[in-house]
């Protein structure tokens, strides 16, 4: 009985942490896969959402700034927004120009957010990261158990809820816009749209769902770091998509299970079978794994393992 | 202040030389690509390598040169460096690059070069470890050129400033003086029309690559020789490597250069009045900056 609880709370720890990095997935495949974005400062978004959500929903901490002990879902929501923020400031200025400085740029997002984080004791908490965020019903539930299951639970209907509207929102006329602009601009403009107004509207949604993620993420662990925000994880998730297949959300959402599987899985092992001083490199051979999975994806399965499905939204005898 | 002007010229000479092979390549081949920075780190360590070698086969090599740290071995070292790490990009090219852009995606070579960027960076910390390495264990005294201000110079640094201008003067009489050198900028300037001049496409973009990588790994060793060689210095220099190409605008090589210096400095300048954990987002708010005042940078064209 005890190793059962002991398999089944280890797989309910998993499949969390796994579908928050399948919401963060979705957002990324709304920007790339539907869109053709390239947002290279995944970390980023997630991590604006998550030290917003901590510093909105926590505690007021005597060394810094924050914990405004807001009614979660609205703290959530905050964070959220405040990704959506910061994408609407990077897309405002890249967007109109040529696709690397989109690229460029963001990747320049992650990489001054992490040191942002990392310096900012007073709001942030620097290196050592918030704490003092009470999780949400925490009180009501006191068996850690159950708790985990009810976040799971929580975590499990955001999926879908968010998976639903992408899948609503992309066989919209709105979704055809997008996919009408990612294959020919110039077209696209002829017929009277604005493509830079589009492209921004998907960047921002793409970004508000990966702040959720963070948001989710941090307040899960009760607890956010420069560590959980550092540039690699962007190449975590964009494997996910890769594999997964960038344009259909199902599978964005078994991309991110299985490189979650792989990462975790590859962790353990390295860890409880290599020697001690071969140890030391379990993150180097992880990181040079995840790089052949991109590399490899990209040369040999680029439409990765779920293709996208060419919609028609039009009906039939219009053609 | 001074003192900050002048490791600003030295880093940004650094720079430069990355910025240029960089800006070659975001020119011919229309991507943005992520795992430049770690030609530099690649370029350090086989040079690291060579020079062990070197010195181990002829203790004699090992005696350095003047007031300066650089040793014998180091300067044969050079430009194997150079050679093998040019090589390696035309191979990175022929085996992943050119093959995924023979599948027509342009945004997935800027995706696979985040994966090789990943594979490079990681394999050379698997190899030769984690630990920073140094060139030399010597300690170089700095020469003190004024002590109000206090103006403090390494005799590297000057060498390092000069050879670094003798590289580019070379670079230039190549792209104004010879047929390669029209080839090139035919090549940048209209892809199709070059080819049907008679420029053979697959050449120039594998000399693109072979004169990118060498310069590269000729900053990696520079940066390595005035500040140290770990598996990270590719992360470390991969923005504002790209900050200094989107100062000079994409495609512009002059910029390129400029915009290294106008990086180097900006970053030096700025430690003024930031303190130095925020040292990594400088080169961020320098792109931010040219984004709303001047967004095709300095030498740059619109988007095309």
């Amino acid at each position: 009985m005890e190793t059962l609880i002991g398999i089944i709370s280890y797989s309910v720890f998993f499949a969390t942490i796994a579908s928050i990095l399948a919401i963060a997935v979705l957002g990324l495949n709304l920007q790339w896969g539907n869109t053709g974005l390239f947002n290279g400062g995944v970390a980023a978004f997630f991590g604006a959402g998550a030290y917003a959500t901590i510093l909105l929903g926590g505690t007021p901490q005597p060394d810094h700034w924050g914990g405004l002990e807001l009614f979660y879902p609205f703290a959530l929501i905050g964070g959220a927004l405040f990704s959506g923020l910061l994408a609407t400031v990077v897309g405002l200025l890249t967007l109109k120009l040529r696709h690397d400085y989109l690229a460029i740029t963001t990747f320049g997002v992650a990489v001054a957010f992490e040191s942002f984080v990392r310096n900012t004791n007073s709001l942030t908490g620097g290196a050592l990261g918030l704490r003092g965020f009470e999780r949400p019903l925490e009180g009501l539930i006191n068996d850690p158990f159950i708790y985990n299951i009810s976040f799971f639970i929580f975590v499990i209907f955001l999926l879908i809820l968010i998976f639903k509207f992408l899948e609503k929102l992309i066989s919209s006329p709105f979704g055809r816009l997008l996919r009408a602009i990612r294959q020919d601009e110039t077209a696209a403009e002829s017929l009277g749209k604005n493509p830079a107004k589009v492209r921004l509207t998907s960047f921002v949604v793409g970004s508000v769902i990966m702040g959720l993620a963070g948001g989710l993420y941090a307040s899960f662990y009760a607890y956010i770091s420069p560590q959980d925000v550092v540039p690699t994880l962007t190449f975590q998730i964009w494997a996910m998509l890769i594999v997964g297949g960038a344009g259909n959300n199902r599978g964005a959402i078994a991309g991110a299970f299985i490189i979650w599987a792989a990462w975790t899985f590859s962790g353990w092992i390295l860890t409880s079978v290599a020697p001690v001083e071969a140890q030391l490199y379990t993150g180097t051979i992880q990181y040079i794994l995840i790089g052949i999975i991109i590399v490899g994806m990209l040369l040999w399965k680029p439409q990765g393992l779920l293709q996208e499905k060419l919609l028609v939204s039009q009906s039939s005898k219009d053609q | 202040m001074i003192q900050g002007l002048l490791d600003g010229i030295l880093f940004g000479s650094i720079l430069s030389l990355g910025a240029i092979g960089l800006t070659m390549i975001m020119h011919t081949l229309r991507f943005a690509n992520f795992s430049h920075a770690e030609l530099l780190s690649l370029g350090a360590y086989v040079a690291l390598v060579f020079d062990k070698v070197f010195s181990v086969v002829s203790p004699t090599l090992d005696n350095t040169i003047g007031s300066l740290s650089l040793t014998l071995s180091l300067v044969l070292a050079f430009p194997l460096a150079l050679i093998i790490t040019g090589l390696s990009a035309m191979l990175i090219d022929k085996f992943i690059f050119k093959r995924i852009r023979e599948k027509g995606e342009e945004l997935s070579m800027v995706f696979a070069s985040f994966g090789v960027a990943l594979i490079i960076r990681n394999l050379i910390g698997l190899i030769f470890g984690l630990k920073t390495q140094l060139f030399s264990d010597d300690i170089v005294m700095a020469v003190i050129i004024s002590l109000d201000p206090l103006i403090m110079v390494k005799p590297d640094q000057i060498m390092v400033l000069g050879v670094t201008l003798v590289i580019m003067l070379i670079l230039h009489l190549i792209l104004t003086r010879t047929t390669f050198g029209f080839a090139l900028r035919a090549v940048a300037e209209n892809p199709s029309l070059a080819e049907v001049s008679g420029i053979k496409l697959s050449n120039i973009v594998a000399l693109t690559w072979l004169i990118g990588g060498s310069l590269a790994a000729a900053a990696g060793i520079f940066y390595g020789l005035t500040n140290h060689v770990n598996p990270i210095v590719g992360k470390d220099l991969v923005l504002p490597i790209f900050a200094a190409t989107i100062v000079g605008g994409i495609g512009s090589i002059y910029g390129a250069v400029l915009g290294g210096f106008i990086v180097g400095i900006a970053g030096n300048m700025a430690l003024l009045i930031l303190p130095s954990g925020y040292s990594p987002a400088v080169p961020f708010l320098i792109i931010m900056c040219v984004l709303l005042i001047r967004p095709n940078g300095l030498f740059g064209e619109g988007r095309e």
